[in-house]
């Protein structure tokens, strides 16, 4: 198991070189003089300009500018934001904890809801759970994120008047419970603290439940061909024949032989989720790294977006190296395999 | 020929869904072709006067806050968005159908290099991509359709791939060799043609897809400029009026965006039954 982990670890550094590469790369196509961006004054004459462009390395060659920002990385060191003149480094995990509550929240929602469907329909195809399957999964991932949010807003804040208005994490009116996951319910709960629990899953809720929409149907139609396709075989059928228990059949047997291609629609709808979080968090207002980047990227200031780029690769790289590791759990076989 | 007609009348009556989606399909294709010179209203039109009314007789879909038809503009906007939407599919796929092709043919170096590059590609989430690239590339139309074209790439590039490097040692590919077709001929004339049909399908899959990612950018403000019609953008200068009520501007466009795509996505698992009946789920 050891080996195995040393070896996914090796493997990663390649990938996040590239991944870093391609950032670079990107950001010196972006349209625009960074030099005078930075020095963000029109008058400002041309050995200004000159200066600032010398402080921020680029009258370098390009490739002593990505070894210097290559090392700039290592050290942890993204840049600085023009627009909020904070290092992007700092930014991004003010801002993290917001996106992360919303993803991680509408991920367990998800999954909640998709995986239970998808193994009712399989056990019973044509049942009216099985149509129900169906009609999520081929409308789900037909529904634009952006779309549902604002349809969800229209309906439950405007016509129905249950949701609070669609701005941010909290009643305006309320302040932040004190730091320590960065996840606005939990420290609410943390520090017993009811009314802004309430008030901040009250703001949650909504976009959680739009990005789950969407993160629903691959998951449940991926659920229940798995499960249709493991219910259908062999060594079901001796477990029948042996007269083991129904649900011990469902959930032992064929559930553990479905979860690989489960898993596996685990990373990509993932991937899709921290896509959709950009716009969610742009419908809902949201304060998290997906709107803090566009506004960036609006705005012409390339740093925060290198950044987040940077994060949302890193973290999907992480995600999908543990999804790895979840294999050789569920299946030991990809484990020994892997190994030889 | 014969059979596929067949098959596909065989599927066509088996799912009535795939018949549905066929007319949907045309009906997108009517509004895409004819829309701008049907339409009742000129979509840029501004009539300030009239501005942000309910559906009606006049207005079926109501109209914006400068007085504008939203029927006529969510029927011109067809045009743009399914255009985008081809463009970026086809291009990606013949782009990537012949670099995965190259590499399942030549194997080695190249193949060991793309694919480290693919993997680069894959371990982005690829809207963020997509949005840094239009970012890159600048805000125009065409910045979306490129940066659509790249995300897909990879799709097609491993399929194109793995359909090429189990062909690629099959005798009627010796026999080319040996009749003295050059690696460019084998490629062209005789690999590409027969790994064809599963790209087919795949495109169609992504096709959906594609309309989403591009109604996504230009929702985020990215690639389409206003007063262009086009349904993302036409979404996010509704989304502001939809806390105050005015429900229509948003919701048809995004209806519209919702019926293209679910169109798409059902043709293409249409496709994928008559071309490859095995991988139905």
């Amino acid at each position: 198991m050891t080996i195995i982990l040393l070896r996914r670890l090796l493997g990663l550094i390649p990938t996040l070189a590239g991944v870093a590469l391609a950032t670079f790369a990107l950001t010196r196509i972006l349209p625009g003089d960074p030099a005078v961006l930075f020095t963000s004054s029109p008058t400002a004459d041309a050995a200004t300009i000159q200066a600032v462009r010398v402080s921020l390395g680029l009258d370098q060659p390009l490739w002593r500018q990505f070894l210097i920002y290559l090392v700039h990385l290592l050290h942890g060191d993204l840049g600085q934001s023009i627009s909020t003149g904070q290092p992007v480094l700092n930014d991004l995990l003010a801002r993290l904890p917001a996106s992360a509550e919303l993803t991680v929240a509408a991920f367990l929602l998800a999954v909640a809801v998709a995986v239970p469907l998808g193994i009712a329909a399989a056990l019973r195809p044509n049942s009216v759970l099985d149509h129900l399957c169906r009609l999520v999964s081929t409308a789900g991932v037909s529904l634009p994120t952006f779309v549902t949010g604002l349809l969800l807003i229209y309906a439950f804040y405007y016509i129905l008047q249950v949701a609070p208005e669609p701005m941010g994490r909290l009643d305006p009116f309320l302040t932040g419970p004190s730091r320590v996951t960065g996840f606005f319910t939990v420290d609410a709960l943390l520090a017993g603290d009811g009314e802004t629990f309430r008030s901040a899953l009250a703001q949650l809720v909504l976009p959680a439940i739009t990005m789950a929409i969407f993160a629903l149907a691959p998951l449940a139609r991926m659920t229940r061909a798995a499960m249709l396709g493991a219910l259908g075989s062999e060594f079901i059928r001796t477990a029948r024949a042996h007269g083991l228990g129904w649900r011990r059949i469902v959930l032992s047997y064929a559930l553990r032989n479905a979860m690989l291609p489960i898993v596996t629609a685990l990373g990509m709808v993932f991937s899709y989720m921290l896509g959709a979080n950009v716009l969610v968090e742009k419908v809902f207002a949201w304060p998290g790294i997906g709107s803090y980047a566009l506004d960036s990227l609006l705005a012409l200031d390339y740093a925060p977006v290198q950044g987040f780029m940077l994060a949302m690769a890193t973290i999907f790289v992480v995600f999908n190296l543990s999804i790895d590791l979840l294999y050789a759990v569920i299946d030991p076989r990809t484990a020994v395999l892997s190994v030889g | 020929m014969a059979e596929t007609l067949r098959s596909l009348r065989y599927v066509l009556a088996e799912n009535r869904l795939t018949a549905v989606t066929l007319v949907l399909f045309l009906l997108l294709g009517v509004c895409a072709v004819l829309g701008p010179s049907v339409v009742p209203f000129d979509p840029l039109a501004t009539q300030t006067a009239i501005a942000f009314q309910p559906p009606g007789a006049a207005h079926w879909f109501g109209t914006d806050q400068l007085g504008r038809d939203v029927f006529s503009r969510v029927v011109v906007a067809t045009r743009l968005d399914l255009i985008v939407a081809f463009a970026a599919v086809l291009l990606s796929m013949a782009v990537g159908t012949l670099i995965g092709a190259a590499m399942g043919y030549f194997a080695g170096p190249f193949d060991t290099a793309v694919s480290r590059v693919v993997d680069v590609m894959m371990a982005f989430p690829l809207f963020v991509l997509a949005m840094g690239m239009v970012a890159a590339l600048g805000n125009s139309v065409s910045s979306i359709v490129y940066a659509t074209a790249v995300i897909n790439l990879p799709f097609y590039i491993r399929l194109a791939r793995a359909e090429t490097s189990v062909r690629r040692d099959l005798a009627y590919v010796e026999a080319a060799r040996v009749g003295g077709s050059g690696h460019a001929r084998i490629i062209r004339a005789i690999l590409i043609p027969n790994i064809l049909p599963p790209l087919v399908v795949q495109a169609s899959l992504n096709l959906g897809w594609a309309v989403l990612n591009a109604a996504g950018l230009s929702f985020l403000g990215l690639g389409v400029r206003a007063p262009t019609p086009e349904w993302g953008i036409m979404v996010a200068e509704g989304a502001q009026f939809i806390v105050s009520g005015r429900w229509w501007l948003a919701l048809f466009p995004g209806l519209a965006l919702m019926l293209a795509v679910f169109c798409f996505n059902l043709l293409g698992d249409g496709m994928r039954d008559i071309v490859d009946p095995a991988g139905r789920t």
